[in-house]
Parts: structure tokens; C-alpha cells; sequence
């Protein structure tokens, strides 16, 4: 606490004290070396300060107001206990966005992590115009996902028979397709994910170079001298040795597929409707609170607190699995050894 | 690299070229439809059979997109401007700021608000946009700048990438301005800060790009007085009675500008990523 009331005169260390050999008080040691660490508190506080008034005491507040029955209104009166849990948790549309969510992760993860190593080692092999096809796959990211959205569901995918994939499709003898209508058909999954695809692979392939440029190359030496080649190097070194880029690119893909709001808003929205398919947690929490005509922030703060939990456990989940399967590596490694 | 010559290795790079090219071709296609379409007639979009290279051409498209005064895309570009550069300015120097504290304080103060960083950076924005739209709205900034600005600008992973870089920031520079009487607020902007660039620059480009195409946390916030582009082009698509030409002439003028900065900026996102210990 003493740190907080010496804000007011960080000065204090700040006296030329010469040589003198100073004693060490309790309060130097929270202040540090001539108050450096009272210097370094005042540079984090605006940051400290920032997150505790736009995160973390709305978080709060949100908690607070899931207990409540608070439509159109911040001060509610209303206790409600668990019933907003209990009807979000009952409820089909809830229940189907975390089904759509998993789906969803589980294509775009693996897929985007495949295809970025995919590129990166391509890249690896060659020499002449490798700082081009770099850039190429790369900027992509500077796209947004409303202008990603507008050139997939107007240009691409639209329905009609002038988009792209429909005119190919019928140069091959096929019909067009309603890609985007959902129903029985599954295939606006494969509008939803090129477009991610295309979008973001370019940044994990920068990441994934950027481990590939960390492994020694006398690793290669000594392998290609044992005659490695192809698949049995990268099985055997270059996968070993990413392990830790990998675990971050799988861990950034998760939370990012968590966030996904923009794509799905852009490709399936009209004016004052969404459709009910292809509704990620976070477009349904959107239209759930905010999209009627009032605001229901009880409902809201419920459907907050449980999508947090959930990408904290999913979160955690991913991460114990990657580290078991490091654990269990290493073991059969020591084991093989002869 | 030791069988460079022989017949497989040859026939190996040469298909390696070919996956690239048409990888390249795939990659761009997305831009070259823009482009296409913003300089197109409508008739050529709408025509039965996808035409490459459109029949009919109209340059004048951007110039009618630019005087649709209904469409407002000259005031939508000004907002995105001032909201990208404002929320792309603060973020870094709030983020550097608390970057380098995160770095240098060794005590158990230190350790806790490094933990807090990366709890924040495993729970998004986006996810907690309900609980911070309820607060900006209770501090009165819906459809302002200061709305679309400061609440998002408090970036955990660009402290997190500051942190990382000055962890290796060599300790002997920041000791010889100690030794000449500067306090850390003048070593941090005298010394530090200088030798820092690089990593500065890859956090910019990050957060400026991703200022530039916010779109949930604009949703939320602006109405008629701070409408950026994101949100007009996403309106005006789902609009009735698209007009295709203009809403991709918009697209053209909404990806230009970021996809310059990123072409300057790459080399230094690049390095910044290879030195930030995401690895």
C-alpha cells in the first residue's frame, strides 16, 4: 500500500545521493534503486488503468447484471438469480452457436495452421522471388473482413448465376448453387472458410518462417548426412524443432476463431435480419442482446460470462493436450535411444 | 542444398515455381475482382458469363462513389483516418510505456501485472464488447471519437510485444544514462525508445491495420457522426438495390490506403515478429 501513497512525490528518488552507503530501508526496497520502480508504477498506470476501467470492472458490472433482470437499463431491480443462465443454457439457438463455433474451430484451426506450414516451407526451398510470393501471401492481412466478405458473397459465391464459382460451375456442366442460403445445404462452410483462410494464413506463415529461420541449420547438416531427406526431415527435425511455434500459431488461431463476428455478419446479414444458421457465439450474443429493440444487458451479461469461461477452457484444454503430446514425444524419444 | 543440379532437384524447384505461381495467381484474385468491378460497367458484373476482362469499362465510377453524398464516403474516410491514427498513436505509447515497466520491474508487483497482460491477451475484446459498450455508453461517448478510440486502445498484446522486445533491450545503454545523472523517464525517451524503432513500427502497422478494419467495435459505437468505412461498405452492401460498381469502387478506396502502409511497414512487421518471442 505504501507504494500508492507515495505517488505523490515520486521525486523523492530522484536526489543525486553520491557514494554514500545507504541503508537498506523496507521502503527502498519498494521503491528500488534511486525509486526506479516507482518510476516504472507510474509508467504502467495508464495501462493498468485502461484495462481496470474498460475490461475489468465491466466484466464486473456484467456479472453483476446477469443476475438481474436488466432490459433497456444499467440500474436494474430485478433479481432474477440463475434464470438468465438457465434460459441461455436451454436455449436451442445458444446451444447451436457453440456447435457452430466448434465446428468452426475445428476446420479453421488445423486448416490454417496446415496450409500457413504449407507455404512456409514452400518458401523455404526457394531463392529467386522468395521476398515476392512472401508478399503476396502476406497481404492479404491488410484486407479487412467486411471487404473480404463484400468480394466473397458479391463476386464469388453470389448465388445468382453471374458469380464466379457459379459460371465455373456451369463451364463444367454443373447448376448453380445458393452458397450462401444455408438450409440443407452445408456448403456456405466453405464460403466461410476460404474466405478466413485467404485472409489470415499470410500472417501464421510469417510466424512459422520466422521459427523455421530459429533451427539451426547443422541440424539439416548432420540429418542430411544420415541421409534424411523429404518427409522423414521434416517429421523428424523440423516439426520437433517448431514444436513452440506451433503451440502460439494453434493457440492465436483458437482465440481468433473465438472472436469471429465480422466475416459471418457481412456474409449472412441483411438489414434488421441474420439468418438462423451460421451463428458463431459472438454474433449470437450481438443479436441476442443488442440486435431487438431493447437491450437486454442481463441476458447479455449472462451470455458474456459463459462464452469467457468457455474460451478460458478451451483455451486450457488446447494447451494441455499440445503439452501431453510433448510429454509423451520426449518420452518415446529417450526410449529409442539407443 | 548439396544436390543443386542434379535432373530431380531441378524438376522439384521447377514445380515448386509452378505451385507458387498459381498460389500467387490465387491469392491475388480477390484484389484483381475489386478492381474489375470498381471499374466496370454494371452490366459486365451482372453478365451471365464471368468476364475477365470487362466489355465495358467505366472509369467514372469512383468519381460518381465520391460525389454520392448519400453514401458520404469522403466523411467516412475522414473518420476512419482520425479514429485509426488517434487509437494507433495511443495504443503505442500507453503500450510502451507499460511494456517497458512490465520489463524492468523485478518485484512481485511486476509478476503481477505480467500475469494480468496475459490473461487479458487469452480473453479478447471482441468477447467482453457487451460489458465495455455498457460502460462507454454510461460515459456518454456513443457516436464520438473519444468512443471509438479509448476504449480499445489499452492493447495487452502490444504491451506484451514491447515487454518481450525490451527484455533483450541491451541493460549497459540504459546504466551509461544513468551514470550521466537521467532519471528513467528521460533514458526511456533519450535512449530507449530511439533503439526501438523497429519493434514501434511492427506494433504501428498492427494496430493501425486492425484500426482500419475494426468493424464490431464501430458497430457498437458510431452512428451518423462517426461512421468509418468499414461500417458504410457493410451497410451499403446489405442494403437494397446494390449498385455493384460503386460499392467496390468503395472497397477500392477503403483497402488502398492500408495496403500502402502495409507495403512500406512489411519489413519492419517481419522483423518485429522474428524478434517479439512469439515462437
Amino acid at each position: 500500500m505504501s507504494e500508492l501513497t507515495s505517488e505523490g512525490r515520486p521525486q523523492t528518488g530522484l536526489l543525486p545521493n553520491g557514494q554514500r552507503p545507504r541503508p537498506v530501508s523496507a521502503w527502498n526496497r519498494i521503491a528500488g534503486n534511486q525509486g526506479r520502480n516507482l518510476w516504472f508504477l507510474a509508467f504502467a498506470l495508464p495501462f493498468v488503468a485502461g484495462l481496470l476501467v474498460f475490461v475489468y470492472i465491466p466484466i464486473g458490472w456484467s456479472a453483476y447484471l446477469s443476475f438481474f433482470d436488466a432490459r433497456a437499463t444499467v440500474h436494474p431491480t430485478k433479481f432474477v438469480g440463475l434464470a438468465n443462465y438457465r434460459y441461455l443454457l436451454g436455449d436451442p439457438m445458444f446451444r447451436s452457436s457453440i456447435g457452430t463455433f466448434v465446428l468452426f474451430a475445428a476446420f479453421i484451426v488445423p486448416v490454417t495452421y496446415v496450409c500457413s506450414l504449407g507455404l512456409a516451407l514452400l518458401l523455404d526451398g526457394v531463392r529467386v522471388g522468395r521476398a515476392f510470393f512472401r508478399s503476396v501471401f502476406f497481404i492479404p492481412t491488410a484486407v479487412s473482413y467486411v471487404v473480404a466478405a463484400m468480394v466473397w458473397r458479391l463476386s464469388f459465391f453470389n448465388g445468382a448465376r453471374f458469380g464466379l464459382a457459379n459460371s465455373l460451375l456451369r463451364s463444367v456442366g454443373g447448376e448453380n448453387k445458393a452458397w450462401l442460403l444455408g438450409g440443407d445445404n452445408y456448403w456456405y462452410w466453405f464460403v466461410v472458410i476460404s474466405l478466413r483462410l485467404w485472409l489470415q494464413v499470410g500472417f501464421y506463415m510469417i510466424l512459422i518462417i520466422a521459427g523455421l529461420n530459429r533451427i539451426p541449420q547443422d541440424t539439416y547438416e548432420a540429418a542430411a548426412i544420415d541421409g534424411a531427406t523429404g518427409w522423414r526431415k521434416l517429421r523428424w527435425i523440423t516439426l520437433p524443432q517448431l514444436r513452440t511455434t506451433t503451440v502460439a500459431v494453434l493457440m492465436l488461431l483458437l482465440i481468433s476463431a473465438f472472436q469471429a463476428f465480422d466475416e459471418f455478419f457481412n456474409l449472412f446479414g441483411a438489414i434488421g435480419s441474420y439468418p438462423t444458421f451460421a451463428r458463431p457465439p459472438l454474433v449470437h450474443l450481438y443479436l441476442l442482446s443488442l440486435g431487438g429493440s431493447q437491450a437486454d444487458l442481463g441476458l447479455g451479461g449472462a451470455g458474456t460470462m459463459i462464452v469467457t469461461a468457455l474460451i478460458v477452457i478451451f483455451g486450457l484444454a488446447q494447451n494441455w493436450l499440445l503439452g501431453r503430446s510433448e510429454r509423451k514425444e520426449s518420452g518415446t524419444m529417450r526410449g529409442s535411444r539407443p | 542444398m548439396s544436390m543443386v543440379g542434379s535432373r530431380s532437384s531441378r524438376l522439384t524447384r521447377g514445380l515448386r515455381y509452378l505451385l507458387l505461381v498459381v498460389l500467387a495467381v490465387l491469392f491475388l484474385l480477390p484484389f484483381y475482382v475489386i478492381v474489375r468491378n470498381a471499374f466496370s460497367d454494371n452490366s459486365t458484373i451482372v453478365a451471365a458469363r464471368w468476364q475477365w476482362i470487362p466489355k465495358n469499362w467505366d472509369v467514372g465510377v469512383l468519381g460518381r462513389m465520391f460525389a454520392d453524398e448519400q453514401l458520404d464516403i469522403v466523411g467516412s474516410l475522414w473518420h476512419s483516418a482520425l479514429q485509426s491514427v488517434g487509437q494507433t498513436v495511443l495504443t503505442v505509447v500507453i503500450a510502451l510505456l507499460a511494456g517497458y515497466a512490465l520489463a524492468r520491474l523485478d518485484n512481485r508487483l511486476g509478476r503481477v501485472l505480467t500475469g494480468v497482460t496475459l490473461f487479458t491477451l487469452m480473453v479478447p475484446a471482441a468477447v467482453t464488447f457487451l460489458p465495455t459498450f455498457v460502460m462507454t455508453s454510461q460515459l456518454g461517448w456513443v457516436d464520438s471519437l473519444p468512443g471509438l478510440v479509448v476504449p480499445v486502445m489499452f492493447s495487452a498484446f502490444a504491451v506484451y510485444l514491447f515487454r518481450q522486445s525490451f527484455l533483450t533491450f541491451p541493460a549497459e545503454l540504459e546504466e551509461a544514462a544513468a551514470i550521466d545523472g537521467a532519471n528513467p523517464w528521460s533514458t526511456f525517451w533519450r535512449v530507449v525508445v530511439p533503439n526501438s524503432m523497429g519493434i514501434i513500427g511492427a506494433v504501428g502497422t498492427i494496430t493501425f491495420i486492425g484500426a482500419w478494419n475494426a468493424f464490431l467495435w464501430p458497430l457498437l459505437i458510431a452512428r451518423d457522426n462517426t461512421r468509418t468505412i468499414q461500417l458504410t461498405l457493410s451497410q451499403f452492401m446489405t442494403s437494397q438495390g446494390v449498385k455493384y460498381p460503386e460499392l467496390f469502387a468503395g472497397a477500392l478506396v477503403a483497402v488502398v490506403p492500408v495496403v500502402v502502409v502495409f507495403l512500406f511497414l512489411q519489413r519492419w512487421l517481419v522483423a518485429g515478429v522474428e524478434t517479439s518471442g512469439i515462437k
